[in-house]
Parts: C-alpha cells; sequence; structure tokens
C-alpha cells in the first residue's frame, strides 16, 4: 500500500505545520469569508455609478481609488471574490467530474475502454492549454460560464490520467481482491472501494490547480473573453485599469494584488499538501 | 535511438490528426450557419445554397473532413473574413512577433534562472536560499497580465524611461526581413533602430520571462541538490578537486538534462502563452490574431491560427524529446 492511500487527515494535519503551510491557508480562509461578508464589508454598491467621482486616486472615502464611472474599486475588488470562488468551484468540479470519471473508468475497465480513453486525454494534451481554452471560448461565445467551462475542461485529462494511476494502484489492494471475491458486482467495488480510496490525491490536485484556476480565468476576462463588464470579475477590473493605466494606476494595482495574494495563498497550501501527499518531491 | 525516434513519429502522426479533427470538429459546433456567417443577414436564400454547395456544407462531415485536412495540407485553410487575405497568410504573418517575444523571454529567464538556481542549491537553507524560493513562489503566483501592467506603470507611465507598447516607434520601421523587429533593425545595422528595437522588446520580454524564470531557477536548485548528493561529488571533493570545478565539471553535467528539457519544453508554452503579453503591449503577435479574430467571429483565422499553434507545440515538444533521448541514452532504451 502507497502512501496516497494513507488516511487523510493525519496527512493534512502534518502537512499545515509549516509557517508557508499556515500562511496560505489563513489567506484561504480570509478569502472564503470574503467571499460570504462582501455585502457587510464593501462600503459601496459595487455596480453605483458616481461620475463626479471618475477615476478619483486613494482617499479616506475610496481606500482604493474609484474607476473611470466612479465606482468604488474596492467594493469591486470585495464582490470579486465571489467570481472568483465561484470560478475554483466551477472549473475545479467539472475538471474533477470529467477527468475524474474518464480516469476511474479507464484504470477500471482497462482493455480498449482505457486505450480510447487514454488517447483522447493525449490529443487534449496535445495542445498549449491556453490555446485549447480559447478554442473552447471560441465555440461557446465570450461569457464568464463559458470561460469557466474551458478551464474545467483544459484541467480534464490531468485528473484523468492521475486518477487512472490511482485506481491501478489500489485495485490491486487486498480489500478490493476480497470485495470481489465475495461476490460484489462491478460497479459496487468500483463506487464503494475503488473510488473512495483513490479520491484524496486528486482532492490535492484540486487544491494545487485553484490558484492557477483564479489567473486562468481572471486572464480569459482581460482578453475580453470571460466576465463582461459591469461585473466586478477580477480580470474585467484589470482590463479597465488597462485603458487608464497612464493616468490612474490605482484601477489596475488593488485587483490584481487581490488576484496575486489569493494564488500565492492557494500555491503555498497546495504545495505543502503535495509535498505530504507525495514525499520524493519534498526536495523540491 | 532510431527506433525511439520513428516510434516518436508515429505517435507523432495520430497526435497530428486528433489535433485536426478537434479543430474541425469544434469549428463544426459553431452556433449557427456558417454560410450566413460568411454572408451577412442580406444574403438570398440562393447566395446561401451556393456558398454551403461551394464550402461542401451539404457533404457528410467525414467527406468534409477529408477535404478540409486535402486543403489544409495544400496550405489552405479558408479566407479570413476581417482582411479577405487567405487566414494562413494571416497567420504566418503573425508569427515571427510572438516567436522573437518568446525567444526573448526563455533567453532572460536561462540567463538568470539557471545561475541563481545554482547559487540558491549550493547556499542550500542560507537566507539567500530563502530569499530565492519565496521569489519564485512569487513568480509563480503573479498573474503575467498583472506584472506587464505595473511595469508599464513604473517605467512608461511613471518614470518614462521606456515606451508603452508596439514594436517601433511610429515613422520607425526596419526592413521586412525575418519579421522579427529585432533581428531586422540589426541586419538594418541602423544604431537608432536596434536601440529603439531593444527598448520596445524589453518590458514585453521580462513581464514573459517572470513565470518559466521561476520555473527553471526552481528545477535548476532542485537537480543541482540532488546531483551534490551523488558518491561520484563526494569521492571528487575527497580527492581535493576544486569547487568550480566540482560543480561545473561533476554537478552541473549531470543536472543539465532535466534542466535543459524543462527549458525547451517552456518554448512551446511561451508560443501559446503570450497572447497576454501580446495584449498589453499591443504586439501584433499570433496570440493577439486569435483573440481579435474570436472577438470578431472570423473562425477561418480562429481555425487557422489552432491548427498552426498546435501543430508548432507538438514539434517543438518533440524535438525536445528527441533531444533529451540522445542526451540520456536510458531514455531510448526504455
Amino acid at each position: 500500500m502507497s502512501a496516497t492511500v494513507a488516511s487523510s487527515p493525519g496527512v493534512v494535519r502534518r502537512a499545515l505545520h509549516g509557517t508557508g503551510a499556515r500562511f496560505g491557508l489563513a489567506i484561504a480562509v480570509v478569502f472564503l469569508a470574503l467571499t460570504l461578508f462582501a455585502p457587510l464589508l464593501a462600503p459601496y454598491d459595487p455596480y453605483e455609478q458616481d461620475l463626479s467621482n471618475s477615476l478619483s486616486p486613494p482617499s479616506a472615502q475610496h481606500w482604493f481609488g474609484a474607476d473611470q464611472y466612479g465606482r468604488d474599486t474596492l467594493s469591486r475588488i470585495l464582490y470579486g471574490t465571489r467570481t472568483a470562488l465561484l470560478a475554483i468551484v466551477m472549473a475545479d468540479g467539472l475538471a474533477l467530474l470529467l477527468g475524474g470519471s474518464l480516469g476511474l473508468l479507464a484504470g477500471y475497465l482497462g482493455g480498449r475502454v482505457d486505450a480510447l480513453i487514454m488517447r483522447i486525454v493525449d490529443v487534449l494534451l496535445a495542445f498549449p492549454y491556453l490555446l485549447l481554452a480559447l478554442i473552447i471560448v471560441a465555440v461557446l461565445g465570450p461569457s464568464l460560464t463559458n470561460s469557466v467551462i474551458a478551464i474545467g475542461i483544459i484541467y480534464t485529462p490531468q485528473y484523468a490520467r492521475l486518477m487512472r494511476g490511482q485506481v491501478l494502484t489500489v485495485q490491486t489492494a487486498d480489500f478490493v481482491v476480497a470485495a470481489r471475491a465475495i461476490g460484489a458486482g462491478r460497479v459496487r467495488v468500483m463506487l464503494r472501494h475503488v473510488l473512495p480510496n483513490s479520491f484524496t490525491p486528486v482532492l490535492v490536485l484540486a487544491t494545487l490547480q485553484s490558484g492557477a484556476v483564479v489567473v486562468e480565468t481572471a486572464g480569459l476576462s482581460f482578453l475580453g473573453l470571460g466576465a463582461q463588464p459591469p461585473s466586478p470579475d477580477w480580470g474585467a477590473l484589470l482590463a479597465e485599469g488597462h485603458g487608464y493605466f497612464l493616468t490612474a494606476w490605482w484601477v489596475a494595482t488593488f485587483p490584481g494584488l487581490a488576484i496575486f495574494l489569493v494564488v500565492v495563498g492557494f500555491n503555498l497550501l497546495g504545495d505543502a499538501l503535495r509535498d505530504q501527499y507525495d514525499p520524493r518531491l519534498r526536495a523540491r | 535511438m532510431a527506433n525511439y525516434v520513428a516510434a516518436r513519429l508515429v505517435q507523432l502522426l495520430f497526435v497530428l490528426i486528433g489535433v485536426s479533427v478537434v479543430v474541425f470538429v469544434s469549428m463544426h459546433l459553431l452556433p449557427g450557419d456558417v454560410a450566413q456567417l460568411l454572408l451577412g443577414d442580406h444574403a438570398t436564400n440562393e447566395q446561401l445554397h451556393r456558398l454551403r454547395e461551394q464550402l461542401g456544407l451539404d457533404q457528410p462531415v467525414w467527406v468534409q473532413y477529408a477535404r478540409f485536412m486535402r486543403e489544409a495540407l495544400h496550405g489552405d485553410i479558408g479566407i479570413s473574413i476581417q482582411t479577405n487575405r487567405p487566414a494562413l497568410t494571416d497567420v504566418v504573418t503573425a508569427f515571427p512577433v510572438t516567436l522573437q517575444l518568446a525567444l526573448a523571454s526563455l533567453l532572460l529567464a536561462s540567463m538568470f534562472g539557471v545561475p541563481v538556481g545554482v547559487l540558491a542549491a549550493m547556499r542550500h537553507g542560507s537566507h539567500l536560499d530563502t530569499v530565492v524560493m519565496t521569489l519564485t513562489l512569487f513568480g509563480v503566483s503573479m498573474p503575467i497580465f498583472w506584472l506587464g501592467l505595473m511595469l508599464l506603470v513604473l517605467f512608461a507611465a511613471g518614470l518614462g524611461w521606456l515606451p508603452v507598447g508596439g514594436l517601433m516607434p511610429i515613422g520607425l520601421d526596419p526592413p521586412h526581413i525575418t519579421g522579427m523587429s529585432v533581428i531586422d533593425s540589426l541586419l538594418s545595422g541602423n544604431a537608432t533602430m536596434i536601440a529603439a528595437s531593444l527598448r520596445h522588446m524589453l518590458l514585453p520580454s521580462v513581464t514573459l520571462a517572470s513565470v518559466p524564470l521561476a520555473l527553471i531557477t526552481r528545477i535548476t536548485r532542485a537537480e543541482v541538490m540532488s546531483a551534490a548528493t551523488a558518491d561520484h561529488v563526494r569521492t571528487a571533493r575527497a580527492k581535493g578537486v576544486a569547487d568550480g570545478r566540482v560543480i561545473l565539471r561533476h554537478i552541473l553535467r549531470n543536472a543539465a538534462i532535466p534542466i535543459v528539457t524543462v527549458i525547451g519544453l517552456q518554448l512551446g508554452l511561451l508560443l501559446s502563452g503570450a497572447v497576454l503579453t501580446e495584449t498589453i503591449y499591443s504586439l501584433p503577435g499570433l496570440g493577439r490574431l486569435m483573440v481579435d479574430s474570436i472577438l470578431s467571429r472570423d473562425y477561418p483565422v480562429v481555425q487557422a491560427g489552432a491548427l498552426f499553434i498546435a501543430v508548432v507545440f507538438v514539434l517543438v515538444n518533440l524535438a525536445v524529446d528527441i533531444l533529451y533521448a540522445a542526451l540520456d541514452p536510458r531514455i531510448s532504451r526504455a
């Protein structure tokens, strides 16, 4: 039995021992709290325009300044946490569902099904991921939902490969052989015994990917292919700031800082979890 | 080795067929009718019918795919709706801009990443190591479109040292030879032109270099650290070989293969990942062309660009794999 099938609470507790991991966890907790309490914390309505305040610099009234329509940047960033969290949950969830199912089927059924699924995965991996996202958005049309679907699809191959590898390891374990021996059906063995015991590394991958999901959703929005105005999506805020960087530095600076902090947090957390699950990588 | 290359080439063929199917199928899933899209809303039924026949849209899908492949292999991937030029021509015109940016970034990232990684590994656990590792974490976490904007705010808007974007100042055009502004300026031998082209490339290449720089530094550090614990290194030290010589001849030589591979694999990613940098600095590269074509629904160009980038990406990665196998005989025998 490899360490990958170890019980998760102990591993998670060990992973959260380091300073970096705790810092990452703190950022993630603050981020989640902000998504919940954005309406209470935001000093202004994120959509409320006040043209007399257009592009006003940071001040006591507007800590992070205001954009070209006089909307409060801080309030827009706070509401933007919700889009970011939505993107993480939806894109990671989609990739996990699609990739996890494909990997489970490939690993468990083997043979032709395995060969077919893994060839599809190979083709998807042959595309640079950003290009694949662009093709998918081109087909579906630019919007937040579609950009999140695109990001979910580009991460699918990684989950499929990981899940397949896990299933191949787990299904030779004694308890799976025993379950088969007492006559448990294929589907039951797959869902009750193989799946739960293959799942933890997949969840680690999901944490590790969360930061990247935030950056990529924001990137597509920045290009005009994701969330559309007046949505307070962080990438869309940066795109607005791009138009004013010569005169109003604050419009782009603060949303970018928010993305940066969240990504640092998730990366620290993900690195710590990965080190626990894959001791070979610990030296790196 | 020959067998390995042959096997990889066969694999490449299948991947390329897969890539072409993905591009073909995705353009077929587009909402709406391609003929309607090409002719606009005022087209008559007869015009639409004639165009559908001309494009083969009335044929079965596999016939359409065969036709698409036949034409693609002859370099014909349709006509741009925007420019009325062959879509592939637009793509090939934009490519040198992206290639120049990707190569410049890779050069910067390797030039700084490898020495810094070696230094961090040799002083493993020191303050310097901690600072380097923290910076690499920032490097991989910083959205490059934000980094690009911040560099513009600081060096273009604030200090006024560097231009805000574009390849060259208006009115200063190097002769069009390779399509890469820096190379063309160098070929022209005009000092003003060379300086201007370099000034315009500085911020974009620093921006795009941030992620590969962090990755190359990390992998160099990790590989040097693991190579440094090998028995032959201890023997060399015990024999009294000088530090610098141990690092160069005994450690770096063994760490070099994975480092070179990571550098090579970055090139493919940079070629496709340049789109955000191109947008920030208004560079007329391939990524920007793709996004503009998606936004204006110029699908022939999207299709041509997607095929072109995917093929280049697959070929670059294949070249890196073969190089890797040539450097390390264990790979091709495995």
